[in-house]
């Protein structure tokens, strides 16, 4: 009995999972364009907002509360229509130093904290993977590993579709 | 001499030793493409993190570079019809 397996994609990947939110995201910005003015310098600089707010959420719900970022992104996403996140930050600080109680850290130091690597580099990581303010660095390299792969499928997935929709 | 083999000063819960800091930063490694295939002795944790920031920072250009030319390809498109072609072409990697 041969099994013929065309080359599938996993449903439950990551790329896929992503990809599929992503582009039903695409579609309703899309849906919600006014006619009239949907080539405007303005309306073209509010779907880019809209489309970047997009891909990020889709990854972010793609990766759920499994990962300390991801559950960071989700809560920024959730409290920030607007670009305002100075308050919720510390809420968030004390959320996930909170529930890393149990597990390792008693705090995110900034001094080198054992020698292999130096804290200034680590606060400068900690300000671009989300959620990084808390974490001490164990789960900063951690969390930044997964972010990385996470964010070359996001790479990946848009080049296609953009490259899927150029003329 | 504070020796590198020791645990760290972690007081409570496990203890994370630099050995499974030297592993995450090796893991890292590989994850960058220009550090990847370098000998992870040949490279220094310092150096690993100062070009994950880089690649991190160039991965978020390369999204909101990415973002702009949907939102500009958009104007022109339905995107409805097309989703299934887009995710059948996706497919083929």
């Amino acid at each position: 009995m041969n099994k013929y397996n065309p080359p599938r994609m996993n449903p439950s990947s990551l790329r896929s999972r992503f990809a599929t939110r992503f582009l039903r995201s695409l579609s309703e910005i899309n849906a919600q364009k006014p006619t009239a003015s949907s080539s405007s310098p303005t309306e073209i600089f509010r779907r880019y907002r809209r489309i970047k707010v997009a891909a990020d959420k889709s990854m972010a719900y793609s990766v759920r509360s499994r990962r300390t970022w991801s559950r960071a992104m989700l809560w920024k996403l959730r409290t920030r229509p607007c670009g305002r996140r100075s308050v919720k930050t510390s809420t968030i600080v004390r959320k996930t130093r909170h529930e890393k109680q149990n597990k390792n850290t008693t705090t995110a130091t900034t001094t080198g904290e054992d020698g292999v690597v130096s804290g200034v580099e680590a606060d400068e990581l900690r300000e671009l993977v989300p959620g990084g303010e808390a974490m001490d660095l164990y789960n900063l390299l951690d969390e930044t590993a997964h972010y990385i792969k996470c964010l070359t499928t996001q790479v990946q997935v848009m080049k296609k579709i953009a490259d899927f929709y150029s003329p | 001499m504070s020796s590198r083999r020791s645990r760290s000063r972690q007081s409570s819960g496990s203890r994370i030793t630099d050995d499974q800091i030297i592993d995450l930063v090796s893991k890292l490694q590989q994850l960058i493409p220009e550090l990847r295939g370098r000998r992870s002795d040949k490279v220094s944790a310092s150096k690993v993190l100062q070009e994950t920031c880089n690649y991190i920072r160039n991965l978020h250009r390369q999204v909101d570079g990415l973002s702009d030319r949907l939102s500009q390809l958009l104007a022109s498109t339905d995107t409805d019809s097309d989703q299934a072609a887009v995710i059948r072409s996706l497919l083929m990697e």
